[in-house]
């Protein structure tokens, strides 16, 4: 888990695929792994029914993408819950970036916040690198947040992050809580001057 | 220049732009549950910071608590663990909790606006994607993950990109047994399940104008599954009436304070969108999901899709969820078994939603062996309910009639699927695993469909049941 604080201005590793639309975060991690007061031990339970139901047969069982780092997935990830623990799960198995075709929101939010950039690829990119990935598991991939380039062996592709994301990453800045703290004295200002903290008395 | 909503409650809630460009937005009502919240308050106290405005959180329990009268301590190991985590960091930072004894618990998003804790013109946070729910009031309601429930309890702000807005304008009037439910669940299909992303939706027109407040927060709740983070619809007289002799409302002449307030919120005539979408309101029939996510859905008089006559791109996508689903393409979805009907959710436990599915249930039998729930959203829901004597019409026709909490919606106590069961739900997603078990299968409808479902022991249109 990233250290905040920490810049991050690349990600370097081997991929790991997962194809599919829509991939939504009761898929990324069951709910009865809510029932938990830690984060702790996530990591060993992504995709835990997917992978029940694969028999094995999953690219997070298959070996050759064990120590993988960057996850190469499609359309809408992340969607529907706002659970933390999707992106907790995926980073505690070691992923440090994901690249795809488009993230849902809270997902790429909470994503950002542990550090994990997430960045878009086009749909013909996303499904080249996919291949790139799979036909060669040794492949090392270089993602770099400040370029905004994904080389991946003697390839390169432009990839898109939204400007203040990218920003927080670069800046170290991608927890907020010790800048959102820097600002006290305006928040008590906004804070009073909302007529509904005071029941709008006269 | 006229403004929307959303930019006047922008501009009264922000306190400063970061340095990344996002907003550091003042958070006017904080909801914690018991699920999401526990990390947060460790790390609050690892970093040794304390709960910076505590009266603007409260809490309740309802995601793990189980609705059939068990008592503590819980047989779940840690479903008791979590309640005691949330008992002990309510009480050691002094947040208001509504626990089992209150007579006030239930559903995060049924028991905020029903206790008049959330209203028109706040910004509202809690770590739960429907906290859109609470836009029904004219609030701007943001579902967060745990990390900043922690930024929230530690300062009263969270990091934010205003995001864009779009109009979603429904105009004529709903037809006879169609409900809110139907008309979010046409949007979504139409817009799709990520069409929403980076969007705000504003919802209005006629239908709007018409639609009760627990309508509204059936309709803003499933923004997120078109989405959408963040849902509302402007405040009006409706609005005003709901809020009015609620607990934490403003009362006397504060209420009039408030009301003025509030409808000053209101987006102004002219004003700018990114976007506006027209729905025709009178064209919408009751819908059911076929599929493994909320924009798969059909009317209840058509039939589910063919792989091979959709676009391409969906093909793959269309196959396996009709196979998952155990649908043969172009079969009409009326008439699929139906093993368990649930009636609850943060979507549609509300009186309202109780008394439309009582009124298709009374007088008739639950067939043969659909296992039938009716979960309230709160235990003033269930009060009220049973006051109204709906809990014997349940009962009556063979339903059960349970404690408040989110049940079935999510396999995350003990109300869960069985294996391969179908279940006609009334809650907001059919995701795979949603309801619990890896296998089950679950169609999304509206509460008076899943009743119709129950007396017939299959998808069926509630136009159609004699009342």
């Amino acid at each position: 888990m990233n250290v905040p604080g920490t810049p991050i201005s690349a990600v370097r590793g081997r991929g790991i695929v997962l194809r599919g639309n829509n991939i939504d975060t009761d898929q990324i991690i069951p709910a009865r792994y809510l029932r938990m007061v830690t984060f702790d031990g996530l990591g060993q339970h992504v995709f835990e029914d997917e992978r029940k139901a694969a028999g094995g047969n999953h690219p997070f069982d298959d070996q050759r993408f064990g120590g993988a780092k960057i996850l190469f997935v499609n359309d809408n990830f992340g969607s529907g819950s706002s659970r933390e623990h999707a992106p907790q799960a995926l980073a505690r198995w070691g992923i440090e970036a994901i690249v795809g075709e488009s993230f849902a929101e809270i997902f790429f939010g909470n994503s950002t916040t542990l550090g994990l950039p997430l960045v878009t690829v086009p749909t013909a990119e996303a499904a080249e690198l996919q291949k790139l990935a799979e036909d060669d598991p040794s492949l090392e991939f270089a993602l770099d947040v400040n370029a905004l380039r994904l080389a991946a062996g003697k390839r390169e592709y432009s990839i898109s992050l939204p400007a203040p994301t990218r920003e927080a990453l670069l800046s170290g800045r991608w927890d907020a809580l010790g800048e959102l703290r820097e600002n006290m004295a305006a928040v008590k200002k906004v804070h009073d001057n909302l007529p509904y903290v005071s029941g709008f008395a006269g | 220049m006229p403004e929307t909503l959303l930019d006047k409650v922008w501009e009264n809630h922000e306190v400063a732009k970061l340095a990344s460009g996002q907003s550091q937005l003042f958070i006017g009502l904080h909801l914690v549950h018991e699920v999401t919240s526990p990390q947060a308050f460790d790390m609050l106290s690892e970093l040794g910071l304390e709960v910076a405005f505590r009266d603007r959180t409260f809490a309740t329990v309802d995601h793990i608590i189980p609705t059939d009268g068990a008592a503590r301590p819980y047989a779940d190991a840690m479903a008791e663990e979590m309640f005691r985590a949330i008992e002990r960091n309510v009480a050691d930072t002094g947040i208001t909790f509504f626990n089992e004894a209150s007579g006030a618990q239930g559903i995060v998003h049924v028991i905020g606006p029903e206790l008049g804790i959330s209203q028109p013109g706040m910004t509202i946070a809690c770590g739960d994607s429907h906290t859109s729910t609470h836009g029904a009031l004219g609030a701007v309601a943001f579902g967060i993950g745990t990390s900043q429930v922690r930024d929230i309890l530690a300062t009263q702000t969270m990091a934010v990109s205003k995001p864009k807005l779009r109009r979603i304008e429904v105009s004529g009037s709903l037809g006879r047994g169609v409900y809110p439910k139907d008309v979010i669940l046409n949007i979504i299909g139409r817009l799709g399940v990520q069409g929403g992303t980076g969007y705000a939706y504003e919802y209005g027109g006629p239908v709007f104008d018409a639609m009760s407040m627990e309508g509204r927060m059936t309709v803003c709740n499933m923004s997120i599954e078109g989405g959408a983070r963040v849902g509302y619809v402007n405040p009006d007289r409706t609005t005003f009436e709901y809020m009015r002799g609620r607990r934490f409302a403003p009362s006397g002449s504060d209420f009039e304070r408030a009301t003025e307030w509030w409808a000053g919120q209101a987006s102004d005539p002219g004003a700018d969108y990114d976007d506006v979408v027209r729905f025709d309101g009178s064209a919408i029939e009751p819908m059911v999901t076929w599929g493994t996510n909320p924009g798969q859905v059909v009317g209840v008089d058509q039939a589910v899709p063919d792989p091979r006559s959709v676009h391409p791109a969906e093909s793959t996508a269309v196959a396996s969820a009709l196979e998952f689903m155990g649908l043969e393409p172009n079969q009409p979805i009326a008439g699929f078994p139906i093993d368990v009907a649930f009636i609850g959710s943060c979507t549609n436990s509300r009186i309202s939603d109780l008394r439309e599915a009582a009124a298709v249930v009374k007088g008739n039998r639950v067939e043969g062996s659909v296992k039938a729930i009716v979960v309230p959203g709160s235990q003033q829901v269930r009060a009220q309910a049973e006051s109204e004597g709906l809990h014997e019409v349940f009962l009556d026709a063979g339903f059960e009639w349970r404690d408040a909490g989110c049940s079935m919606c999510l396999g995350m106590n003990p109300d869960k699927l069985v294996g391969r069961q179908v279940s006609a739900s009334s809650s907001n997603r059919n995701f795979i695993g949603r309801q619990g078990s890896p296998t089950g299968r679950t169609l999304l409808m509206s509460p008076a469909m899943v009743a119709a479902a129950a007396l017939a022991g299959s998808v069926a249109d509630v136009r159609g049941v004699a009342r």
